[in-house]
């Protein structure tokens, strides 16, 4: 332990706490804008400095460890001075039209230029001297660089939480700025569009696309019959956004608000997770079938998922010769569009045409992969708006709801039915749990072996985590299954991502089944997801979608009733020809820049 | 002529057979090299100026197998070209007094991180370095060099970016603590010195620690390598003894009409006419790491100033706040007090801001930047304004 004084008070810590975590001990917050809980030290923008008696320079207090009788002071007039310059000199190269900005009101850079009062600059204005362009081309993250303040949180984010390095650094001194490769479009390089470099910066230089007027303006136009889907993270992150703690439960308030705001029918994308489940857990039993019985030495296992447009795009960059071994499975999402403007079109009897269909999703990379080409197998664009859990929250504070107090409604019928197998695709490892679930009880006839059937071993923000389960008696189908001990892995985040691929790739890794979602946390810590993040709350989240499957009646996606109704009525069988048609896709290879 | 108060000294360039020193070191405890290193008071000549000896030591007594030695040859401060000179007259004193620190500190391998532009070097270099390698086998002492390219960054030269460089990212100086020898290049114990330095270790170990102690003065022992530069019929390289006031040194080297000295390149101070007499260059007074650039009276301290800060907004690294942001304002705001879109008051408030940016920038570079501003405007206002 070491002790120092903070302000003239005492405070013991053990030692290599940081100064900025000794001050929270005693209740003094230093600002910060560099640092951010999820990432490493960077000790860059200088707004953190704090004096030590005695000491010339000022130390930044994210970076610097305590020492055994430090005197710090976090608001002397030498830190006071050179903060406020540090903030300025921040606002003398920020493009600072707030109350144009998209960030208007969730900015770190503003809330810090607000409490120290830095009204009339007497800096310079460096950003006319300055020529940026807003990158626009990505369907889903849009980069101003007028707005950057050079934290680096994007790139650290991208290299060391994500491993995508998409972002770096180019340049040094005043050209100095966070770039791409060779400076090309966030659309052609690696980006896998996650978007979690957005839920990290602290000002409007990352966004996400937005496509709010366009929603508004299908909402509001008569002829059409505008179909709203959710996913399951939105349920748990939406009240974070409009006046509610993290880990509230707010799915009826969602589904009340999303009627107000005018939508035909709210449906849910959980109902297309359930679906999921039927066509990926059986395109793997298939896959092991050919393996085990068939000895078959060209199918590809392990089976990966495939639910996650971030992690699909991920791999067509960085593992092209692991494309044979994702599962053919459209994304929950996918699936609803495709089937929206057919079976639901047919059903309801509307003219597909007609129909438009907005996901609400935690992701940016939800946008990119509704852009795909080859997610037209209605004949329309499947898809045709994504919006986030942020812009969701935006339109029902446009429409003047208030959200706190809406009573809580209930999903529109066919699509709009779900089991709590479906709801927790939004948690890391909740594909994996559902898929077993179903797969080990359509096999043995029995249900899983975990008590509540919650598989508990697969839950938990682990980076990457490993379980198998034993398979018995085995039904009359599914014998040559016998004995066979089903081996899985779940990664989360893209740098375990890449660690898992890899070690398949060496050989250290040997599994079956392997579940991967592109964000830290899944989906529910996904890019479109209320910003703040960190851990704290993405346990918060992961709680409320846990809780919300152990509330359902329903928690087995073959059980869904709506899912077995549309196999009579639509599909025939998982994996059959309308499957092929309209569910399943493919991937291709991209280049590594 | 009267007696020159600046003595000429000549240990650095000094011809000496690298084998025999050696030989003699190999028979001496690593204590005892560190000991006759810390005796000998001297201190870094790569300009931050840390007590030598107690930079091995600390590396010293870091445990684990994997240490290094690098060899800071970057040389990038403006007016600096003293390194190139050692490297090309004596290669193998510098490959020795890397020997010799790798022996006081049981390390393997060293690195010498050369600057982009002496690329010109490198074969002879890796001739002189086949042969060192050759005289470590027959010694038996496991200890190779390796040659590293800069790439033109300014930055590059502050130690733990060079690290960074080294280890194949981009050049930005890391967070400190902790320091080089704890956790350096490949984050283990490391003890970088500049190629000076390294050779002075070397005449120490000859001549032993008092003959260099007993040059100088107490807070700068010994000698240093100056790069002379500017307004002077004498432009060169001299080593000299530390100690002399900026008056002897105008003396012996100003063309009659000097108005200032640059001392320490950008990074340094600029002393007016009035303080040559009380300013001693060396630790007490104005330290240098061997620029000295003198101006004489044709020159305008604007355009000199200009020039400093424009060096600096270009080779900052860009990663800090006062730094990246603050050398823009200072070069932009001289430039507007010059055409008079702000108030000569203005340079008040940039003073200010040069002061914060000497203690919140993250790296030497940022926080001296100030140095030059300061003293240039401070003493040369007129200049600047009008
Ligand atoms: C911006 C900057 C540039 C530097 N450039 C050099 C350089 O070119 N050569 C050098 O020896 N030291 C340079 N230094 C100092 C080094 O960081 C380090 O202090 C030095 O190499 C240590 O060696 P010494 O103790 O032998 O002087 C630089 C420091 C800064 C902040
Ligand atoms: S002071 Fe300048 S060079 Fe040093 S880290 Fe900051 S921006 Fe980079």
């Amino acid at each position: 332990m070491v002790k120092l004084s903070i302000n003239g008070l005492l405070v013991e810590v053990p030692e290599g706490t940081t100064i900025l975590d000794a001050a929270k001990k005693l209740n003094f917050r230093i600002p910060v804008l560099c640092h951010h809980d999820d990432l490493c030290v960077a000790g860059n923008c200088r707004v953190c400095v704090v004096e030590q008696l005695g000491g010339k320079a000022l130390l930044a207090a994210c970076a610097t460890p305590v020492a055994e009788g430090m005197q710090i002071l976090t608001n002397s007039l030498k830190v006071r001075t050179a903060r406020k310059h540090v903030i300025e000199l921040l606002l003398s190269e920020h493009n600072a039209d707030c109350t144009k900005c998209y960030k208007n009101g969730n900015c770190e850079l503003q809330d810090l230029s607000n409490e120290f009062s830095v009204g009339d600059h007497i800096l310079l204005d460096l950003i006319k001297h300055k020529d940026y362009t807003i990158d626009r081309f990505s369907p889903s993250i849009q980069k101003d660089d007028s707005k950057c303040i050079r934290c680096q949180r994007c790139v650290r984010t991208c290299e060391q939480l994500q491993g995508v390095n998409a972002l770096c650094v180019a340049f040094k001194g005043a050209e100095q700025k966070i770039s791409t490769f060779y400076n090309h479009s966030m659309a052609e390089v690696i980006c896998t569009n996650c978007g979690q470099c957005i839920n990290r910066c602290p000002t409007g230089a990352l966004v996400e696309r937005t496509y709010l007027d366009e929603v508004w303006d299908a909402i509001l136009d008569p002829e059409k019959h505008v179909v709203v889907q959710t996913a399951p993270a939105v349920r748990v992150g939406l009240g974070e956004d409009l006046g509610l703690v993290p880990g509230e439960r707010v799915t009826g308030k969602m589904v009340a608000a999303l009627k107000r705001l005018g939508f035909d029918a709210v449906l849910d994308t959980d109902f297309t997770a359930d679906l999921t489940i039927m066509e990926e857990g059986t395109e793997l039993l298939t896959r092991l079938k050919k393996a085990l019985v068939d000895k078959d030495k060209n199918v590809a296992l392990p089976m990966t998922t495939s639910c996650s447009p971030g992690w699909v795009k991920f791999i067509e960059h960085t593992f092209p010769e692991f494309l044979p071994n994702v599962s053919t499975c459209k994304s929950p999402q996918q699936m609803f569009g495709a089937l929206a403007k057919t079976y639901y079109a047919q059903t309801r009897e509307l003219d597909p045409k007609k129909i438009v269909t907005v996901s609400i999703m935690p992701c940016t990379a939800k946008k990119y992969e509704a852009d795909r080409p080859e997610m037209r197998s209605s004949g329309f664009k499947d898809v045709d708006y994504v919006i986030t859990t942020r812009e969701l929250a935006r339109m029902v504070r446009q429409a003047g709801i208030d959200f706190t107090l809406l009573k809580e409604d209930k999903f529109d019928k066919l699509m709009g039915k779900s089991t709590g197998a479906g709801v927790i695709f939004g948690a890391t490892g909740g594909v994996m749990e559902a898929a077993l679930r179903t797969a080990y009880e359509i096999i043995t006839g029995r249900e899983v072996p975990f008590e509540n059937l919650n598989i508990m071993p697969v839950r938990g923000f682990e980076g990457i985590r490993q379980a198998s389960v034993k398979i018995e008696g085995c039904l009359e189908d599914w014998k040559f299954l016998e004995g066979v001990e089903l081996k899985c892995a779940v990664a989360h985040g893209l740098s375990n991502a890449r660690e898992l691929m890899q070690a398949v790739k060496d050989g250290k890794i040997n599994v079956h089944f392997i579940e991967i979602m592109a964000c830290p946390g899944g989906c529910l810590g996904g890019g479109g997801q209320p910003i703040p993040t960190n851990q704290e709350i993405r346990e918060k989240r992961a709680a409320a979608i846990y809780s919300e499957d152990m509330n359902l009646p329903l928690r087995k996606s073959h059980e869904n009733p709506e899912v077995q109704l549309l196999y009579r009525e639509f599909l025939g069988e998982p994996l059959g020809h309308k499957s092929h048609e309209l569910l399943h896709t493919h991937y291709k290879e991209r280049e590594r820049f | 002529m009267s007696k020159i108060p600046v003595q000429r000294v000549d240990l650095i360039f000094e011809k000496i057979t690298c084998k025999e020193i050696f030989e003699k070191v190999l028979q001496s405890k690593p204590e005892e090299i560190i000991q006759s290193v810390i005796d000998s008071g001297l201190k870094g000549r790569g300009g931050a100026g840390f007590p030598t000896g107690l930079k091995w030591q600390f590396a010293a007594r870091e445990k684990g197998a994997d240490k290094y030695i690098v060899c800071n040859a970057d040389e990038g401060e403006p007016g600096t070209f003293k390194d190139r000179e050692i490297l090309d007259e004596v290669p193998e004193k510098v490959f020795c007094g890397m020997a010799i620190a790798s022996l006081a500190i049981g390390a393997k391998i060293g690195y010498i991180y050369l600057r982009g532009e002496y690329k010109f070097l490198v074969p002879k270099l890796e001739n002189k370095l086949a042969e060192f390698q050759q005289l470590m086998q027959d010694l038996g002492h496991d200890f190779r060099i390796e040659l590293r390219l800069g790439s033109g960054a300014y930055i590059c030269g502050e130690e733990s970016a060079l690290f960074e460089s080294i280890e194949g990212r981009r050049g930005e100086p890391r967070n400190k603590p902790p320091y080089p020898t704890k956790s350096g290049l490949f984050h283990k114990p490391t003890c970088i010195n500049n190629v000076e330095t390294l050779v002075y270790t070397v005449m120490i170990q000859k001549y032993g620690a008092m003959h260099f102690r007993e040059l100088g003065t107490k807070d700068s022992r010994g000698s240093k390598v100056f790069s002379v530069s500017g307004d002077t019929p004498t432009a060169g390289i001299y080593e000299l003894e530390l100690g002399m006031s900026v008056r002897e040194f105008v003396d012996v080297f100003g063309d009659g009409d000097t108005k200032a000295v640059q001392v320490g390149g950008a990074a340094g101070f600029c002393v007016p006419r009035k303080r040559f007499d009380e300013t001693i260059i060396g630790f007490e007074g104005v330290p240098t790491g061997g620029s000295m650039k003198l101006f004489n009276s044709s020159r305008s301290m604007y355009n000199v100033l200009h020039n400093y800060l424009d060096f600096f907004a270009e080779e900052s690294c860009g990663q800090c706040t006062p730094c990246r942001v603050g050398c823009q304002q200072l070069l932009k705001g001289i430039e507007a007090v010059k055409k008079g879109e702000k108030s000569h008051k203005y340079l008040d408030e940039l003073v200010k801001l040069a002061a914060t940016m000497k203690i919140a920038a993250k790296c030497g570079l940022g926080q001296s930047v100030g140095n030059a501003f300061s003293s240039i405007v401070e003493n040369f206002k007129e200049e600047i304004i009008y």
